[in-house]
């Protein structure tokens, strides 16, 4: 148990956050010529450190609006998937791998429309890690669930244990994957919290960018165990909520206002 | 006398014999690092070459649950660092998937009859920004001169 931590102060946090920077600007530096965006890539294991998460306000998220979804399905290559021949196009929408949905709720008493992102939820206790039968299905240390797709044998039992109803399941064979997301037919898939951005310390995902470039800022990423992040403060300030609450399973992404 | 004399003549060929085989058996193997490719111009890959023929599927089986689970990306044993450094690269083309039987990966598994499953989902060329950090990682921690070329795709990420 580590219930008892001393409070840190900000400034000695500050500044070893500066010393650490440094460290890695000097080791990184000599005779290397760094990718002009990302930092180096990870070397170490991910630890229980952090626990990235998401948080959604319902308010800001626009009706019609899909450049979340559009966003993340270009960075994840979703948009690489081609239908089987002669398959029909409602059918073919209701198979292919999808990451996240948009998705309207309404209370028919007070006519109130919400709209809101749903995807993988990466909860604490993911009832997805429970049941696959291989370990295929894993939550990393820093609280990202997602599938090694090497083990996974393809059951779907993962798919039918989520309440959230977030992973997809790859049924055509795939060509022209990315680098960065590799996907073959067989697997079963979620969003992952655009994992490869995470492991090159990128600071976003690309559905946080793009809802931003939107203008509408509906959604901020950021680390729930860090007490100065983005997304901490915003949840100190208000009210959100998981959705399957009931459920008791600690989700990672929070929504306000519904 | 003669006998014994003709006995270890006969023996002295078959062990030229023997060696000579290897030696163009050697010189076949050579030839699988396609031209056109970054590894065409680099003295060895990241581990030495006789290890990297007998042992590259456990290195990389060892890499992956490191990135998978732990979510290294810095290792020398990665499959989009193989991909990148091997690739034929043609200008103002895009190159031929790394497992079809004329290009890398394909020709030796072909020969040698080995089931290739890992282009089943990952990219077998080069794709989609960042492609080639997985490379400059590798270079990295080989200590190689890093043969940054950040191409198109690799830009605007």
């Amino acid at each position: 148990m580590k219930e008892k931590h001393a409070p840190t102060d900000p400034q000695r946090r500050g500044f070893l956050d500066a010393a650490a920077a440094g460290v890695t600007a000097a080791v990184v530096a000599p005779g290397v010529i760094l990718h002009s965006v990302t930092a180096a890539p990870r070397s170490e294991a991910v630890t229980s450190d952090v626990r990235w998460g998401l948080l959604i306000d319902t308010s800001k998220c626009a009706d019609g609006c899909s450049a979340c979804v559009d966003a993340c399905d270009k960075e994840n290559g979703l948009d690489l998937q081609t239908p089987p021949p002669g398959a029909a196009e409602a059918r073919w929408d209701a198979q292919k791998a999808v990451w996240i949905r948009k998705v309207k709720v309404q209370d028919n008493q007070t006519g109130r429309v919400t709209n809101l992102p749903l995807m993988c939820q990466h909860c604490e206790h993911p009832p997805c890690v429970d049941v696959c039968p291989t370990g295929a299905s894993f939550k990393r240390a820093d609280g990202i669930v997602m599938v090694d797709r090497h083990i996974c044998i393809g059951c779907r039992y993962c798919m039918m244990a989520c309440p959230y109803k977030a992973r997809s399941f790859v049924h055509e064979v795939m060509e022209n994957q990315l680098t960065r997301v590799p996907r073959g037919k067989g697997c079963v898939e979620s969003c992952n919290l655009c994992v490869h951005r995470r492991d090159h310390g990128e600071e976003s995902t690309a559905c946080v960018d793009a809802c931003t470039a939107a203008g509408h800022e509906a959604i901020v990423f950021g680390d729930l165990k860090d007490p100065r992040s983005a997304i901490r403060t915003r949840l100190a300030e208000m009210s959100s909520r998981q959705i399957r609450e009931d459920l008791a399973l600690n989700t990672g992404v929070r929504y306000s206002g519904i | 006398m003669a006998k014994a004399a003709v006995r270890a003549g006969l023996v002295a060929v078959g062990l030229a014999w023997v060696l000579a085989a290897q030696v163009v058996l050697a010189a076949d193997a050579k030839t699988y690092v396609v031209e056109g490719s970054k590894a065409a111009s680099l003295e060895s890959c990241v581990e030495p070459t006789d290890l990297m023929r007998r042992r590259h599927m456990e290195l990389i089986k060892h890499q992956r649950d490191e990135t998978v689970h732990g979510g290294i990306r810095s290792s020398k044993h990665s499959l989009a660092g193989c991909v990148d450094c091997h690739i034929r690269r043609v200008t103002d083309q895009t190159p031929a998937p790394i497992h079809q039987k004329s290009e890398f990966c394909g020709a030796c598994h072909a020969f040698t009859a080995v089931n290739l499953n890992c282009f089943d989902c990952h990219a077998a060329v080069p794709k989609g920004p960042g492609a080639d950090l997985a490379a400059q990682a590798a270079h990295q921690a080989v200590g190689n001169r890093p043969s940054v070329q950040v191409g198109p795709e690799g830009e605007g990420h």
